[in-house]
């Protein structure tokens, strides 16, 4: 039998390291960044660091494929995490939850279809859709988030990841299907995991949830007033799975 | 010389189209073979369409969907404290697993952090359903080989550590226990020495493995050397957790990832395998299965006291932001990406869940083995159906 | 040719109604072996193995549990897969199941009970259950599955692999025991002396264990028990031949694997164990029709344990690494035992 293992794990500790630790790996990502910035010049749009936790990095769209082989093949990104993509767009049909916020479920869901402005997340974008993908690398141990643009609002379109990341392939597919964003370069496009006859993109904040349309979540209209309403440690406890 | 080798290269071209004409003549049409989506060793409803030479497989395509639930979009209509009880149904043998990275994901968001405690049972009930997931596997694993009895004494002492989930959570598949800012409940009265009681009794199961089933050598014959993965190709598809450990990567997201709970208080190790073939993943997941009772003890033992819940608003609303949280789940790397505009409800949440990248090496792997491998590699890289297909 | 069994009985039977009480004998045993070692085996053993209790309900200790099994496959529906061939695919559980009947002719319990005792009754025991391959095919050609196909390809390859070491294992015997007749090497091993001590003859087992492992080894797969159980492989291709075969026809086929499991239990209690024969009484004592009976039932219990045994602990082989096994170790290890044992002979 081959026992087989690492260096024992230390044990760290207490607060103070923990709290050196969340410096440290700051450092480490800022120095990361400034690599990445080497690699790709221009190609780097905006980035983010959460400290301790993070780096989110936005490139052009004509950088993606690029931004990835430079993170695998020079800065030694060996493990690709995921790729998926978001839509910006405020969803038509209200927030389905909250009361003060929510349009009332109108009897034509095309009329109530008046979305708000866009508002990106980190590191801003331009295009509705944005495609993001994280790497990671297990020798370094950080991870950088990448996002970028579509091509543009009528060509839902980026590079792929395939030739970089083989594991891109079916993320792409995905988000291909769900999003309707195309992958140029990608071997083959099919549905994931969709009937191959579906239409419309389910993920898409247009796309109508039919089960919330037909009957209303009860949502926060449905909480009863806790017995022992006002005692402060069990209120804040409770509260927060009622709702 | 010339007109010698040049003899050669002619012989050389007859013989390759004699070789050519026969094999047009002796030509043998492949066999497309279908496995699942009900068959025995897709644990649900995963589908293998598999293009045969005889036994030998030439191209094999997993088809899934047939289970997908669209939890991505779900999400985005329910409240932060009801996802959990969604993405419970994840990886449905590890469920408590499930709910942990997202509540820290949210739990970033707000600048909440839950006591020492509740981190503390966290990470005790993290590993009890670690334990409860993989032992599963290790008996399933013999059983995809033909070997009935281990997959029932897997099922029996798995019992052992639900009944622990049960006792404490009240559920015994799905928790649902972990909530923003700590958990539901502290542990029930009894339950720290009854689940000593039992994590001794689930290193028994590891050691009566050890023996029964390492040590047999049709087990070995079949395992050794059969899908090997190499270290580099398995990250590149994003394999994680045991399946990559097996490869040779020293690599643990509960070690590596510090993400709040108590991982690094207590002292473990990281097992590997310089293999990257089946044998090697059901080895590591053997000894982590070990290493888990051992975390358990030692949670356990060092489990401070204090409250269990931190101070959370009663309706709980997220700032906007974006975080990232990952943990090492018993399948892989289990992560959220959680997008929140600042609502009850958030507006994207990523589900980065590991067995869908697990099973994307499926078809590089695949290739060229024979149709038994087809079971032994799809069991030893270990998914569970609800992990794919969200 | 008279029928010894029914001689003792001082009965004079025309050659038809001997042969028609033969034929419900062994139509009646077979059935029954099938029961009592699916019942203390599969069902019971089994389940204490892997730490249950199994069937409770259906009778004293669920007893019955098999009977009411049987009775719930009566009532399923007699389905034909649409693109079967259907006689080919009728008529494939009956052959398996006749293999397996013709081999229980020629075991004998008793110094006058049995079947038919041929001469060459060890060749004959060994190529009749051999027919059981040709219904195997039949059954996964004519299925129209793919994985009924592979199921009885990996069956026909398994079996005829194995059907030369189990031949070639019993040739030890026949040539120790100088007989082809099953009876004759009942009596061989009863008349057998362990260095100059008769008390309990000679069972084949001590002389010829390594032809012993290697008819268990052969049986084993012959009988498509784990670890050789990659023609029906549950977790592969879900039951290979079987997989489209419902009710009546496939309790036939169940029949027939208990049936066969009696079956070489039985052959291997005569050929190494010694078989009816008990110490202490002439070969050809009367009581032995009495006790024979009982002494074989118990030995064909205790090889049938190690059978089932195996086949609830290990896990299966790859059909290749089963072949290797087959031509590359045990056949030349049979041959070698032939060898050794003809040397011995010669010298002795």
């Amino acid at each position: 039998m081959i026992r087989l293992s690492s260096a024992d794990t230390e044990t760290t500790g207490t607060d103070e390291e923990e709290t050196e630790e969340v410096v440290e790996t700051d450092e480490a990502r800022e120095a990361l960044l400034s690599e990445i910035t080497e690699r790709l010049g221009d190609g780097i749009v905006a980035h983010h660091i959460d400290p301790g936790h993070d780096l989110i990095i936005r490139v052009a769209n004509g950088a993606w494929a690029e931004a990835a082989l430079a993170l695998r093949r020079s800065l030694g990104f060996d493990y690709f995490t995921y790729l998926s993509a978001i839509d910006w767009l405020p969803s038509p049909f209200g927030r389905s939850m909250d009361a003060t916020v929510d349009l009332a479920p109108s009897e034509d869901p095309a009329e109530a279809a008046e979305p708000g402005p866009i508002e990106h997340g980190l590191c801003g974008g331009e295009t509705r859709f944005q495609v993001l993908a994280r790497v990671y690398s297990t020798r370094r141990h950080l991870g950088v988030t990448l996002k970028a643009d579509v091509a543009s609002d009528d060509d839902l379109s980026i590079e792929t990841w395939t030739g970089t990341y083989p594991g891109a392939d079916w993320h792409e597919r995905e988000s291909w299907e769900m999003f309707g964003i195309t992958f140029t370069g990608h071997p083959g496009l099919r549905k994931l995991y969709l009937p191959h006859d579906f239409e419309g993109f389910p993920l898409r904040k247009d796309f109508p949830l039919l089960a919330r349309q037909i009957k209303p979540w009860p949502g926060i209209v449905d909480v009863e007033p806790m017995p022992d309403e006002g005692d402060g440690g069990d209120d804040s406890e409770s509260g927060g799975e009622e709702t | 010389m010339t007109a010698i080798s040049e003899r050669r290269q002619l012989a050389y071209i007859a013989a390759q189209a004699s070789d050519a004409r026969v094999n047009v003549e002796l030509e043998t049409e492949g066999m497309t073979l279908n496995m699942g989506p009900q068959h025995p060793a897709t644990h649900g409803t995963l589908r293998i369409v598999a293009k045969l030479d005889g036994e030998q497989v030439i191209a094999a395509d997993p088809i899934m969907g047939y289970m997908h639930r669209g939890y991505e979009k779900l999400t985005e209509v329910r409240t932060y404290p009801q996802v959990t009880t969604l993405v419970n149904r994840i990886d449905w043998l590890g469920s408590f697993a499930n709910e942990v990275p997202f509540i820290l994901a949210a739990e970033r968001l707000m600048e909440v952090e839950a006591p020492p405690r509740a981190q503390w049972i966290r990470t005790a009930l993290f590993e009890l359903s670690r334990i409860a997931n993989i032992s599963l596997f290790l008996g399933d694993m013999a059983l995809q080989l033909g070997a009935l009895t281990p997959a029932f004494y897997a099922f029996r002492d798995r019992e052992f550590v639900l009944n622990q989930i049960e006792s404490a959570t009240g559920g015994r598949f799905h928790p649902n226990f972990d909530r923003i800012g700590g958990l539901k409940d502290d542990l029930p009265k009894g339950w720290i020495a009854e689940t000593k009681t039992a994590m001794v009794k689930l290193r028994d199961f590891c050691d009566m493995l050890e023996t029964l089933v390492t040590g047999n050598e049709i087990f070995e014959a079949r395992t050794r050397g059969i899908g090997v993965i190499p270290a580099e190709v398995g990250l590149s598809y994003g394999l994680s957790g045991a399946n990559i450990r097996a490869s040779g990567v020293d690599w643990d997201l509960r070690r590596d990832q510090p993400v709040g709970l108590a991982w690094n208080e207590i002292d473990w190790k990281v097992w590997t395998h310089p293999d990257g073939d089946s044998f090697a993943r059901f080895w590591v997941r053997l000894q982590e299965v070990r290493e888990s009772t051992k975390m358990v003890d030692q949670l356990l033992d060092g489990l401070p006291s204090g409250p269990i819940m931190a101070k959370v608003p009663r309706i709980i609303k997220v700032p906007a932001g974006e975080a990232w949280v990952s943990t090492e789940n018993p399948l892989g790397e289990m992560g959220y990406y959680v997008v929140s505009q600042g609502d009850l409800v958030p507006f994207r949440v990523k589900i980065r869940s590991a067995s869908f990248n697990n099973v994307s090496i499926v078809p590089w792997v695949l290739k060229g083995v024979y149709v038994p491998d087809i079971v032994t590699i799809l069991a030893s890289l270990y998914f569970i159906l609800g992990d794919i297909d969200r | 040719m008279i029928d010894p069994a029914l001689g003792t009985l001082a009965i004079e039977l025309a050659y038809w109604q001997e042969t028609l009480i033969k034929v419900g004998v062994v139509a009646a045993l077979v059935p029954t072996a099938a029961l009592i070692l699916g019942y203390v085996f599969l069902l019971k053993m089994m389940s204490f193995m892997q730490s249950r209790l199994g069937p409770m309900d259906a009778g004293p200790f669920g007893i019955l549990q098999l009977v009411a099994d049987g009775a719930k496959f009566l009532q399923k529906e007699d389905i034909f897969p649409a693109r079967a061939d259907k006689w080919v695919f009728a008529m494939a559980p009956i052959v398996v199941l006749v293999s397996t009947m013709l081999v229980y002719v020629l075991i004998p319990v008793g110094p006058d009970l049995v079947g038919e005792a041929v001469d060459t009754g060890v060749f004959l025991a060994l190529a009749v259950s051999s027919i059981s391959v040709i219904g195997i095919l039949m059954a996964g050609w004519s299925s129209a599955n793919k994985y009924s196909l592979i199921g009885g390809m990996r069956a026909a390859g398994q079996l005829i692999a194995y059907e030369l070491p189990l031949v070639l294992a019993v040739v030890g015997v026949v040539i120790q025991a100088g007989t082809l007749n099953l009876q004759g090497i009942v009596a061989a091993q009863a008349t057998g002396e362990i260095f100059g001590w008769g008390g309990i003859g000679s069972p084949f087992i001590l002389t010829q264990f390594v032809g012993f492992f290697i008819f268990m080894i052969a049986v084993q797969a012959e009988l498509t028990q784990t670890p050789f159980d990659m023609p029906v492989a549950e977790s592969e291709i879900v039951g290979g031949y079987q997989v489209e075969y419902t009710g009546f026809r496939f309790l036939t086929f169940f029949l027939a694997e208990f049936g066969t499991a009696f079956a070489f239990a039985g052959l291997a209690a005569v050929l190494f164990l010694g078989g009816w024969w008990v110490p202490g009484f002439e070969i050809d004592s009367p009581w032995l029709n009495v006790l024979g009976p009982i002494v074989m039932f118990i030995k064909i219990m205790a090889v049938s344990f190690f059978i089932f045994w195996f086949r609830f602990t290990y896990p299966r082989f790859r059909e290749d690494q089963l072949q290797a096994l087959a031509w590359k170790v045990l056949i030349p290890l049979s041959l070698a035992n032939i060898v050794v044992t003809g040397v011995l002979k010669v010298v002795f």
